[in-house]
């Protein structure tokens, strides 16, 4: 590309490589990545302290240890913590560090964007906690129903928080998606056509889709929640003829393609492992894209078997249930997809292929107990129970998290030139597996006998003690996991085994760079013939038709004359203008004017900020 | 989502339509425009008006989108991505209406 | 809109031959369209739900209305020969009709502003009635994106004067107007679905 910008770019970027400004200008998508990933695990220690504090309170039945507004919180919290601020980001940072290294590009489309999605994803966390200062966090679970989000029975400012928190961390999530596919769709590689992209590649195209088409409809439901509470316009007041219903309705048109965009990226991450591991191509290529792509579709037709017991209609019952069951389908032929590579594969048992595993396992029976709600009879009796509990975390905890893991333990060496320890990995991945398991395992049992969720004690007579217990101490087990985590996580970052370019014997294009990658990515763009190109180079023999290959190694243009964007200080001056924006409505409307001004000032100095060394 | 993006779409730049076309939508436009706010006026056609409008209103969407927004023009990737986003949206509003009983 | 990185990286060859910035813009219309989709179906499931009027056939105006959306119409007609004019290189013309497409989109909002406070006189507020409550915030949202449109204009009206408008930069110019026809055609579907039909008497059952 950048033949004709001369010797100033190398000096350019040279000048700003480490100290923590470089890390707030930064608009590397590998150092953006890797904010995402630090924040993430960070507010995935907070989520899982909430966690134990509900573990805790619930171990004894009629326990007083955490008093009931405090508990309503404290779930409250932990969902939102989990889904937006933990598992999304985590995708997030594997999609930034990722993706522009396995379709072969130097960076992301539009490099300032993706700053500015990190820094109002951080503010949008932080707006969103800061509410446990401010006179209590958001207590009305996550999905925040209306009516009990009225003013009147929600008088504190902790639904605007969440209503406030939730719209900067959307429009974050929206800029993100709109920037990965554009660079999905415009910086592949030559020859790297769609249907040779590899599988994370194509479920991060999926999941930004999602994004794009789902979260303008939060945004409404959002806005309107707002103008509810704060300017008395009655959204969902039924005494003014509104519907509350609607509100449920525009959040989960949002929440059911959110759950997707939960999952896929954990099933994008375990299709490049298994492979990996098996050494063998992943079973049915495009059946495994097409099936991502089918989930990604009916996610939108399948919303209102979340609200199978508000009165729908038979019509309407009949209708989800039916689309419900369909969306089964697909997600098991990835299953037996995965099941596939790894028949007559030489299976290497390593920690990321132990997560990718137990994924699988884990993620099979989240989706048996899933698929029994799509009857709206069987739905009703589990409704709002521990059942329910059992289940999501089976496909959230059990599925994304454990495939999250298995990406950190897979694509660490890369991101860091280091190996994570096996010994520690394998530790942490029993303890978490069997941890998991004693933990959400008995939830299925005291679900069926009645246990409801999101209460904050139970009678003794119910007979629900030991599993509570049981359940508890289970919690512990994968809080220790997690340190075992951190402990590995620190002493390899600092002292792991150097890990080499390629140490998994990898099949795509980001093991044909150094770990970590130069700033550049790719001395010379790599030319694409094959779905596994860079297993394909390294292995003629196996593939008769593919031409000789790429050449990712140094031997491409010179360092200096690659041009990279520089760093930029307006994306972090807009994120923070826009929140706290949002953070100044709860004071008071006006006010917020102030922070419009510092994003609007932002985008200005965006606009004009001359960015290339050639433009001085 | 097929292989279509991978045409470049280089040459469509010429295919722009000239003012004089661009003026004679705007006046298929207007003269819509005033059909529909005549007809609103005629008691008789009142059990038709909803598709009366929506009928026009989709001819002017559908001038404005392919001729000003060129495209009829330009490369199928643009039109792919906003008819979907649209049929997307007209699914939901039309979901959401069935399920509240306003249509049936 | 008018950096130097995008100038940069339209250089760029991409994988689809096409500008990331256009893709970018089709996008987020599309993404729009789920927004606005989402605001009218609100309206269309409360324009007849509410409990004290106004209703909507009591207030709504459709002679003013209708000028209002022949107003933004024609602005659309000036921003495609913006367009037209920048891509001939011929930067005073281009300028004209960039002004023509803020002007009529200010008067736009004028009409705008003169409805709502017709309507407050006359007893709608957004905390009337669910109608109100959802006319307003569609409206509302409409209007804040021609805003939007409008300052865009005026920014490239003044750039022009101190850099030019030349061809290779007319992208600049039709992105704008991209974003300018969506928000154009969205008020033709608020016009008829709003208007036209939620001003129909509903039929007594």
């Amino acid at each position: 590309m950048a033949t004709a910008v001369g010797a100033f770019g190398g000096a350019d970027h040279a000048a700003s490589k480490s100290g923590v400004w470089s890390w707030i200008t930064t608009v590397d998508h590998k150092r953006i990545g890797i904010l995402y990933g630090v924040t993430a695990v960070t507010f995935f220690l907070i989520g899982g302290f909430e966690a134990l504090l509900i573990r805790l309170q619930l171990a004894e039945a009629e326990s007083t240890l955490i008093a009931a507004g405090l508990f309503n919180q404290l779930f409250t919290m932990h969902a939102l913590t989990m889904i937006f601020l933990a598992i999304m980001p985590l995708g997030a940072a594997f999609f930034n560090f990722i993706v522009p290294l396995q379709i072969g590009a130097r960076d992301v489309a539009f490099p300032r964007l993706n700053a500015l999605s990190y820094w109002l994803f951080l503010f949008g966390a932080l707006l969103l906690n800061s509410s446990f200062i401010f006179g209590g966090a958001p207590d009305v679970g996550w999905f925040a129903y209306a009516n009990l989000t009225a003013l009147e029975y929600s008088p504190s400012s902790a639904v605007d928080f969440f209503a406030l928190g939730m719209l900067v961390l959307g429009v974050s999530s929206l800029a993100a998606a709109l920037n990965f596919i554009i660079t999905i769709l415009n910086l592949r590689a030559p020859g790297m056509t769609l249907m040779r992209m590899p599988v994370f590649t194509w479920m991060t195209l999926v999941v930004s889709f999602l994004l794009v088409f789902a979260l303008p409809i939060l945004t409404v439901g959002l806005v309107q929640l707002l103008f509810w509470r704060e300017f008395g316009m009655p959204f969902f007041s039924a005494e003014a003829g509104a519907d509350p219903l609607l509100w449920q309705h525009i959040f989960w048109l949002f929440g059911h393609p959110e759950v997707y965009i939960l999952i896929l990226p954990a099933m994008g991450i375990v299709s490049e492992i298994l492979p990996t591991y098996s050494r063998k191509p992943l079973f049915g290529y495009s059946t495994v894209v097409f099936a991502g792509v089918a989930i990604g579709f009916m996610g939108f037709a399948v919303w209102a078997h979340h609200m199978f017991t508000v009165g729908l209609g038979s019509i309407a019952l009949a209708a989800f249930s039916a689309s419900t069951m369909l969306i089964a389908v697909p997600t098991g032929i990835k299953i037996f997809n995965w099941i596939a590579t790894l028949w007559g594969g030489s299976i290497q048992f390593t920690t990321a292929m132990l997560f990718a595993l137990g994924f699988v396992a884990l993620f099979v029976i989240g989706g048996l107990s899933g698929v029994m709600h799509a009857s709206p009879p069987v739905d009703t009796q589990q409704q709002d129970t521990y059942f329910v509990v059992a289940h999501l975390h089976y496909v959230l905890f059990g599925g994304s998290i454990m495939g999250l893991f298995g990406g950190i333990y897979y694509w660490f060496p890369k991101m860091t030139g280091r190996l994570l320890s096996e010994g520690w990995g394998k530790l942490h991945f029993w303890l978490m597996f069997i941890g998991m398991n004693v933990t959400f395992g008995p939830m299925h049992l005291v679900g069926i006998d009645g246990m409801p969720r999101r209460i904050n004690t139970y009678d003794e007579s119910m007979g629900w003690e030991l599993l509570n217990q049981i359940e508890t101490v289970g919690a512990f087990i994968i809080a220790l996991s997690v340190a075992v985590f951190l402990v590995n996580f620190f002493k390899s970052v600092k002292s792991g085994e150097p890990a080499g370019d390629d140490p998994w014997d990898g099949r795509t294009l980001e093991w044909s760079i150094s770990s970590p990658p130069p700033e550049y990515n790719f001395a010379r763009i790599p030319v694409v013939h094959s779905n596994e190109p860079f297993w394909d180079q390294k292995h003629p023999e196996l593939k008769h038709d593919a031409p000789p290959v790429i050449a990712g190694g140094a031997d491409g243009e010179a360092e200096e004359s690659i041009h990279m964007p520089n760093p930029s200080y307006w994306p972090i001056v807009v994120g923070f203008g826009t929140a706290l924006a949002a953070g100044l409505v709860i004071v008071n409307p006006w006010l917020a004017s102030i922070g419009a001004v510092i994003g609007l000032l932002g985008i200005y100095g965006w606009v004009f900020e001359p960015a290339g060394p050639e433009h001085h | 989502m097929a292989e279509q993006e991978l045409h470049p779409a280089q040459a469509h730049e010429s295919a722009h339509p000239s003012p004089a076309k661009y003026i004679l939508i705007a006046t298929y436009l207007t003269l819509i425009t005033i059909f529909e706010v005549l007809i609103y006026y005629v008691d008789a056609l009142q059990d038709y008006f909803l598709w009366i409008f929506l009928v026009l209103s989709a001819v002017k969407f559908y001038y404005v989108a392919m001729f000003y927004m060129h495209l009829k023009f330009d490369a199928r990737i643009f039109k792919t991505l906003f008819i979907f986003g649209l049929v997307l949206a007209t699914f939901i509003m039309a979901a959401l209406l069935l399920l509240f009983s306003i249509i049936i | 809109m008018t950096t130097n990185t995008t100038a940069h990286e339209s250089h760029l060859a991409t994988t689809t031959g096409l500008d990331h910035r256009k893709l970018l813009m089709w996008l987020f219309l599309a993404s729009e369209c789920l927004f606005f989709g989402s605001l009218i179906a609100t309206f269309l499931l409360y324009k007849d739900a509410s409990v004290v009027g106004p209703q909507p056939h009591e207030i709504l105006n459709i002679p003013v209305t209708s000028t209002s959306t022949f107003v933004l119409l024609t602005s659309s007609l000036a921003m495609v020969l913006a367009l037209a004019a920048v891509q001939r290189n011929d930067v005073v013309s281009a300028r004209f009709w960039i002004f023509a497409t803020a002007f009529l989109g200010a008067t736009f909002l004028g009409f705008q502003v003169y409805e709502f406070y017709e309507f407050v006189i006359h007893g709608l507020t957004p905390k009337t009635n669910v109608f109100g409550a959802s006319f307003f915030t569609l409206t509302g949202f409409h209007g804040a994106h021609v805003t939007v449109g409008v300052i865009w204009l005026m920014s490239l009206f003044f750039y022009s004067f101190r850099h030019g408008l030349p061809a290779e930069r007319s992208l600049d110019v039709e992105l704008c107007g991209l974003y300018w026809h969506f928000v154009d055609i969205v008020w033709v579907v608020i016009f008829t679905v709003v208007y036209l039909i939620g001003s129909l008497e509903p039929a007594a059952t």
